[in-house]
């Protein structure tokens, strides 16, 4: 009997798969917002962006047959938001809070309108790859299938944190994230810089969102982000920042929303409600761990509205 | 037409600003200015706050464009759109506001500050270039730490060097030793200065020290509120003329004379211990005593928990261990314990420290007092009236210069702001004083006004602590002279037998 055979192992591979699953639009946010954060802006409208890139890719990937135009979409999408945002903000006197809350409604408003014809149809969706051939146990296998998305996504949190290191447009980010006066001393146009920050992070971000509509849970619906957007804004302050970080937060918070359907498929049922909101208990956790009322968060871009 | 041959391709060149007039609205900040710096000398651009020094700069690096005027480079007329522009022939400057980013690397603020900034950075070709570089240098700065990490005196340092590893043959200074002790400033001067001799380089210097433009400037220009008041060869000056020629006829405050005897113990510290926003150890256990009808001033180059000390001290940060004491009584920095005791604070940066800046000139100078009989009956009811006859009779005695008592506080000068304060804080009967660097970026009439005002308190048997890293200030106001360094007290001693250079060692801890 194959479902007995590994008994209580069942949590976590489904915690495992699950993880996978649920972090890869929380890595993809967060790896945006990371990079928006970096020059000095604060983007929450990420989570209308999510949203918009989930039925802009639905919507592309049903009429044109290719999920990756549907990506590219969202993408897009994303970047057109994000530069709304920079671009708004660009103005004197405009706090970056309020626009992003602002966009959050506006991007989850009009995708709501705009997405009503595509709850009925059906979009083609993003491929899998199958890590699990080896195993005839059903539990690995679908454990191991992972999605394309999820891998790209992790290749992509060492890249940004080379990228920050060592490349023109890295150290820019960051000296605009650091010190405005500092860039603008050396020639360099602020604005401009924060608002292709900004623009890759809108970007990022929809893509986050076409892995709702397209994998996981994949379909679109009104229901589809619970928040995901503006958890993951949290996510990178609690990973200070660093896209590394971002990776293993991301996958942390992804493992803990797994819990909850995982114990539920071995029989625990009581409690249920409780293990959803692990995730929230967690990053509550992390934050009263590692913030102090006598020190600044180490590691802040300093030009942040909350840090300075 | 452009006037003038195309300047040399290396070495140092001049730069002229000729009749240089430039308006912000209604508001003349230059008239009519002149200033020619000679190719290959070290000139020094003296004035008071708001006597347009700045602007003038401003306009020679492209940051803003003169409304009339010319300017030539190197002999030749430029048109200079932004300071891109003034880079590319070569002009550099060092702001008084550091630009270096904090967070990041000395190697990496020097690599980005380039123009050429390659896409992807090979950062071991790039550290090898830079210590050739550092080895071709006076002085030496560490490329791997984080700047945030290493001292004021480096930081300024690294400024220099970066303006010399970006190739610039003229170096605009704004106020360079405001954060170095007095033998690093002669160091970084020196070096500088020799580079002048070789030809290599053209220095503009604005400062308000004379002791630097006497020891290394060769010509001088001066300005007084937006106008040329002066300028010729320091050689053929002294300092009285040059601070003659920069306030004009203005009255000064007469500072009293020291009297008095010193009294009974007021403030004292005991081991207190603070910590800075990052959590490591600002103030280390130090242990301090301040009498009645005495100034103690402590020295230091900025940074080393002079502020960590007055925040504790103002009630801003709590300290982590140790005991302070008012007139023998355990001190907790309450509004309670500090009216009790009669206590006030002239903290640094007033406007952000001691002023709510959308809020009324008479509104500030009621705090202390604005729940209290004449401004409130019963605590909570306050009279607008009161509030306005206190601020009106505070206003004229205090020389404050606002339109009218309702204006917002943040709409006055700097030394307004801090003329308020000293309303507020020194209109009453002072016991204690706490006052750090009170006069940082004041005009001459307001330092001299706020050292009167210090020296009647001390005279009137108040114990004063005097922060401050303008070591002239401290020499001439304080009886006891402290060296705070790294959050210790390193050296004490009686200022009339202070010795300037043991003073300055101790503040750059040797």
């Amino acid at each position: 009997m194959a479902d007995g055979s590994i008994g209580l192992w069942t949590v976590p591979l489904a915690v495992f798969g699950g993880a996978i699953r649920v972090s890869t639009p929380f890595l993809f946010v967060s790896l945006g917002e990371c990079i928006t954060e970096r020059s000095g802006r604060i983007n929450l409208g990420l989570e209308g962006t999510l949203v918009m890139g989930a039925m802009s890719a639905y919507g592309i990937s049903y009429l044109s047959g290719s999920p990756w135009l549907g990506v590219l979409a969202a993408g897009v999408t994303g970047a057109l938001l994000g530069a709304l945002h920079a671009g708004i903000c660009s103005l004197p006197r405009v706090n970056d809070i309020a626009v992003g809350i602002a966009l959050m409604l506006f991007g989850t408003g009009l995708a709501f309108y705009l997405g009503k014809p595509l709850i009925e149809p059906t979009a083609p969706r993003l491929p899998a790859i199958d890590f699990g051939w080896w195993s005839d146990i059903p539990q690995v296998r679908a454990a191991l299938r992972i999605n394309v998305m999820f891998l790209i996504g992790v290749a992509l949190a060492p890249i940004l944190y080379w990228a920050f290191r060592t490349t023109r447009w890295g150290l820019l980010i960051r000296t605009v994230g650091e010190s405005s006066d500092a860039a603008r001393a050396m020639g360099h146009s602020v604005l401009l810089i924060r608002l292709r920050a900004t623009m890759v992070g809108g970007f990022l971000a929809g893509i986050g969102g076409s892995f709702l509509s397209l994998f996981y849970p994949g379909s679109w619906n009104e229901g589809l982000s619970s928040g995901q957007g503006i958890t993951a804004v949290a996510l990178v302050i609690f990973a200070r920042w660093d896209p590394m970080l971002c990776l293993w937060a991301s996958l942390a918070f992804g493992g803990a929303a797994a819990l909850g359907p995982a114990l539920q498929s071995v029989g625990v049922t009581s409690g249920y409600h409780l293990f959803n909101a692990a995730p929230y208990i967690l990053t509550l956790a992390i934050m009263i761990i590692t913030c102090s009322p006598k020190r600044t968060l180490t590691g802040a871009p300093a030009e942040l509205s909350i840090t300075r | 037409m452009i006037i003038g041959e195309i300047p040399p391709p290396s070495g140092a060149f001049g730069v002229d600003a000729l009749a240089m007039t430039m308006r912000f609205g209604d508001f003349l900040a230059l008239d009519n200015v002149d200033l020619k710096v000679r190719p290959g000398s070290f000139h020094a651009l003296l004035g008071e706050n708001g006597a347009g020094k700045s602007t003038l700069v401003k306009c020679i690096m492209g940051y803003y464009h003169a409304t009339e005027g010319d300017i030539l480079i190197g002999g030749r007329q430029q048109a200079i759109g932004n300071p891109k522009d003034a880079h590319a022939l070569g002009l550099g400057m060092v702001y008084q506001h550091f630009t270096l980013v904090p967070a990041m690397t000395v190697a990496e603020n020097l690599v980005l500050a380039r123009d050429d900034v390659p896409a992807v950075v090979d950062w071991s070709k790039e550290k090898k270039e830079l210590e050739a570089f550092l080895a071709r240098m006076p002085f030496k700065v560490p490329l791997n730490a984080k700047v945030s990490d290493i001292s004021a005196g480096e930081r300024q340092k690294c400024e220099i060097l970066k303006q010399l590893y970006l190739k610039r043959r003229f170096l605009i200074l704004d106020e360079p030793t405001s954060v170095l002790t007095p033998a690093e400033a002669d160091e970084v001067l020196g070096m500088l200065r020799d580079m002048v001799v070789k030809g290599e380089l053209t220095i503009l210097m604005i400062t308000h020290k004379f002791r630097e433009v006497m020891a290394f400037a060769d010509e001088v220009t001066i300005l007084r509120r937006g106008k040329l008041a002066g300028q010729g060869k320091v050689a053929e000056l002294t300092p009285d003329a040059m601070a003659r020629t920069m306030i004009g006829a203005e009255q000064l405050t007469v500072q009293p004379p020291r009297a008095g005897e010193t009294g009974q113990a007021r403030l004292e510290l005991a081991k207190v211990r603070a910590l800075d926003d990052a959590g490591a150890i600002a103030v280390h256990d130090v242990s301090l005593t301040v009498r009645a009808g005495e100034i103690v001033g402590i020295a230091g180059v900025s940074g080393n928990g002079q502020r960590q000390l007055v925040e504790v001290l103002a009630g801003q940060r709590n300290p982590e261990s140790g005991e302070i004491r008012v007139a023998g009584d355990p001190y907790h920095a309450r509004r309670e314990e500090m009216r009790r005791h009669k206590m006030s604070l002239l903290p640094e940066e007033p406007l952000k420290n001691a002023c709510v800046g959308g809020m009324s000139v008479a509104d500030n100078i009621a705090f202390r007092e604005f729940d209290r009989a004449p401004f409130a009956s019963l605590g909570w009811w306050l009279n607008r009236g009161a509030f306005r006859d206190d601020a009106r009779k505070k206003i004229a005695q205090y020389k404050i210069k606002t339109r009218t008592p309702e204006t917002p506080i943040s709409a006055l000068s700097g030394g307004n702001v801090q003329r308020a304060v000293l309303a507020r804080e020194l209109g009453g009967d002072v016991e204690v004083l706490i006052a750090a660097n009170p006069c940082f970026g004041l005009d001459f009439a307001a330092v001299a006004q706020i050292h009167a005002e210090i020296m009647a308190a001390r005279n009137r048997g108040a114990a004063v602590l005097l922060v401050s890293e303008d070591l002239d200030e401290l020499l001439e106001l304080s009886d006891r002279l402290v060296v705070m360094f790294h959050g210790e007290f390193v050296y004490e001693a009686r200022t009339s037998e202070a010795d300037l250079t043991v003073v300055g060692r101790h503040m750059a801890g040797h």
